[in-house]
């Protein structure tokens, strides 16, 4: 049975190009960069060539680029890292939400597509605010963030703020170096794009400061300490120079195929909400409700038939919990529990497609057929 | 068969699951997010959730989480803070067999496509005539019959218990040939959401206004005092703000409206019938003389059922008991003390 994979928003595949690139720093270029010999000046050099080549993707500075640890990392050091209250909306990732509501800063509502709402972040904005953290394209529903408004209104209503874009969902769907000049601060993650686990990026526009997260050698120019994964790194940089080369591509093949896999789902079942209008959303998000349907019953019977994809995001037990992107969106309680995440990408194919519309329209009959409770 | 095995990360589930692969049944392993609050150890801490995962993970089966959270507050949160509202002592883990591993896990288990759900309970299940039997587990000491006593034929049909024919120490035997992780890890004890260090009374006290509650005697004279007069049971004597060496004395009224505790003595709570709501039978309506045990572990009495109205019996004791606590759950069991009839909840 073909193995089908719609699930590319938790990570992808690891482009093969990605795993090549690594493999002589498992080995002959072990050393560590920050050495003061030629085995280290040899990792140093990738290191520096890496480095030049997302700086070429992201159109900043080399110098503006910080290599980290992953994601989460990138947006705990931004949010940490930089004085005033932070703000963000409701429906960041819980690596801002989380570290924003912990340092007392203020959440702001989205509107029913998931975008984050002009006004009430109008309103939120003063003198006092130090960060504002605003998500390019969301990780559950896949909307995407009008940067370019966002920025004029920090700009406008908090001269003094870092603008700060967790655009971890981003690299496959949006030119980055359209991004850059909106923000002062961009977080990225490897394995979202065909990169290993593990390393991230964190851009800080120059003559912005941000405080380390972790101190120690002073790698990365005293902004992110701990030996450098030499590896990943370069991984990293080979795999989004791939992604950069294929986007416009890509994004019309798969948003092809998210068409086929929607509209084919609709053909074959009733009480499929299609969450965020296609127009609102990047190419690879099939985010829809299924209509009486609980999300984990309807995973496991996918996961059986060797289809992969998600709901919203699970806590530490493993357990489903509510999303809260969809309660922000003013989703209903109800409609929320039946959500289903398919992401589509780089290696997603026609057949992967045809083979999900079958099994997800199968199991939510047979689901439907049944009921949740014998009482 | 195709069975799902509820898995709370103990050392009963763990050996279920071994004896149902040994038996050549394929089986998914779940345990279920029930309380989403503190807890000090029960079914759904991280640290048991890991250790199902990794059991199931030694036992070659695939193990995933179920989030029943919501039903969980509903059915058994919820309605433990409201009876003891209202004066009654309930028995959540009743509640939890009956509304979620019994119906809602076992109604998920159906929508999946499994024959069965099999739990680690210490009860049996035997076939007599073509219908299903509800029995005692072989251990006397870890017998469970009580607590999944509810349970009727159509579900008898698709549950299993598959240590139920062992002796504790039997099944830790097991967990230790099979080289579980879990083999001395130690029981499970009390309720799954209340905590050691805050006990019932900082559990309530979140949710309801507890209030404190005189002590009185029959007359009405004032004995003493009770912080929170939601969480005295009838027939208890300890924790009643009574000074000790004076006369043996038991709770005999609760008021909860009033805040008031009647005691006296032991003859005061002798009581000759018990009335019983909320039935379930495990086959056919029972009637005439039956055992009746009116707590987890305690011993059974002999006694008369008699129906009295729609849903709701008589159970006339052959020899006057103390008075059970309203909320209890009273279960008849047949003269030989082995089979399980049914069961209900005590009123008065």
């Amino acid at each position: 049975m073909p193995f089908t994979y719609l699930d590319h928003a938790a990570t992808t595949p690891v482009r093969p190009s990605a795993v090549e690139a690594m493999l002589p720093f498992f080995s002959e270029r072990f050393a560590n960069p920050s050495g003061a010999h030629r085995f280290a000046r040899d990792a140093r050099r990738a290191i520096d060539e890496a480095r030049d080549q997302v700086a070429d993707v992201l159109g900043v500075r080399p110098g503006e680029v910080v290599f980290t640890g992953c994601g989460s990392e990138s947006d705990n050091m931004v949010i940490a890292g930089v004085p005033g209250v932070p703000v963000c909306p409701a429906v960041e990732h819980h690596a801002v939400l989380h570290p924003v509501e912990r340092r007392g800063g203020r959440v702001v509502g989205v509107d029913a597509t998931g975008h984050v709402d002009l006004g009430a972040l109008a309103a939120a904005l003063d003198g006092d605010v130090g960060l504002v953290s605003v998500m390019a394209v969301n990780n559950e529903v896949g909307t995407v963030t009008d940067l370019a408004a966002v920025s004029a209104m920090v700009r406008e209503r908090a001269p003094g703020a870092v603008l700060h874009t967790d655009a971890v969902q981003a690299a496959c769907w949006l030119d980055l170096r359209r991004i850059a000049p909106l923000v002062d601060a961009m977080s990225l993650s490897a394995h979202k794009f065909g990169g290993p686990k593990g390393v991230g990026v964190l851009t800080v526009r120059d003559g912005v400061r941000v405080e380390p997260l972790i101190s120690g050698g002073g790698q990365e120019r005293e902004r992110r300490s701990g030996t450098h994964n030499v590896a990943g790194i370069v991984a990293l940089a080979v795999a989004l120079v791939e992604t950069d080369a294929e986007r416009d591509r890509e994004n019309v093949r798969l948003a092809v195929l998210r068409d086929r896999l929607v509209d084919g789902l609709r053909s074959r079942i009733d009480g499929v909400i299609e969450t965020v209008p296609r127009d609102r959303k990047v190419a690879g998000a099939a985010h829809v409700c299924l209509d009486g349907i609980e999300s984990e019953a309807l995973l496991f019977l996918l996961d059986e038939a060797e289809v992969c994809a998600s709901a919203a995001s699970a806590c530490a037990s493993g357990a489903m919990e509510p999303s809260h992107v969809l309660a922000a969106m003013g989703v209903d309680r109800r409609t929320a529990a039946g959500a289903l995440r398919m992401s589509l990408g780089h290696t997603t194919s026609e057949a992967d497609v045809d083979r999900a519309v079958d099994v997800v329209a199968d199991a939510v009959t047979r689901l439907r057929a049944r009921p949740r409770s014998l009482s | 068969m195709k069975v799902l095995l509820a898995m709370s990360g103990g050392v009963d589930s763990s050996v279920a699951g071994a004896l149902l692969r040994e038996r050549g049944h394929e089986v998914v392993g779940v345990t279920m997010k029930l309380w989403g609050g503190d807890s000090d150890t029960g079914c759904c801490s991280v640290s048991d959730v890991d250790d199902a995962r990794r059991v199931a993970q030694q036992l070659e089966i695939d193990h995933v989480v179920f989030n029943f959270g919501d039903d969980f507050d509903r059915h058994v949160v919820d309605a433990y803070v409201s009876d003891h509202a209202r004066g009654v002592t309930p028995n959540p883990c009743i509640e939890c067999n009956r509304h979620l591993k019994f119906d809602r896990l076992l109604a998920r288990a159906d929508q999946l496509g499994f024959d069965a759900v099999a739990t680690g309970h210490y009860a049996r299940i035997g076939r007599r005539g073509g219908r299903y039997t509800l029995e005692r587990g072989v251990d006397a000491d870890k017998d469970q019959s009580y607590v999944v006593h509810m349970l009727d034929q159509a579900v008898l049909a698709r549950t299993l218990f598959p240590v139920g024919e062992l002796a504790k120490a039997d099944v830790r035997r097991l967990a230790a040939r099979y080289g579980l992780r879990t083999a001395s890890k130690p029981d499970s004890q009390d309720v799954c959401f209340i905590t050691s260090t805050g006990g019932r009374e900082a559990f309530l006290g979140d949710r309801i206004p507890v209030r404190p509650g005189r002590v009185v005697d029959r007359a009405g004279a004032e004995l003493g005092r009770v912080p929170a007069v939601e969480l005295v049971t009838v027939g208890q004597r300890r924790n009643i703000g009574l000074p000790g060496g004076g006369p043996k004395r038991y709770v005999v009224d609760v008021d909860v409206a009033a805040a008031t505790v009647t005691v006296g003595d032991e003859s005061e709570l002798l009581i000759g019938a018990t009335r019983v709501e909320r039935l379930t039978w495990v086959d056919e309506p029972e009637s005439g003389e039956v055992l009746v045990q009116c707590s987890a572990h305690g011993a059974s009495s002999r006694a008369v059922v008699e129906p009295t109205a729609r849903d709701e019996l008589s159970v006339g004791w052959l020899r006057p008991r103390r008075r059970i606590a309203p909320g209890q759950s009273v279960v008849f069991y047949d003269l030989a003390d082995r089979r399980v009839l049914g069961g209900g909840v005590a009123v008065t």
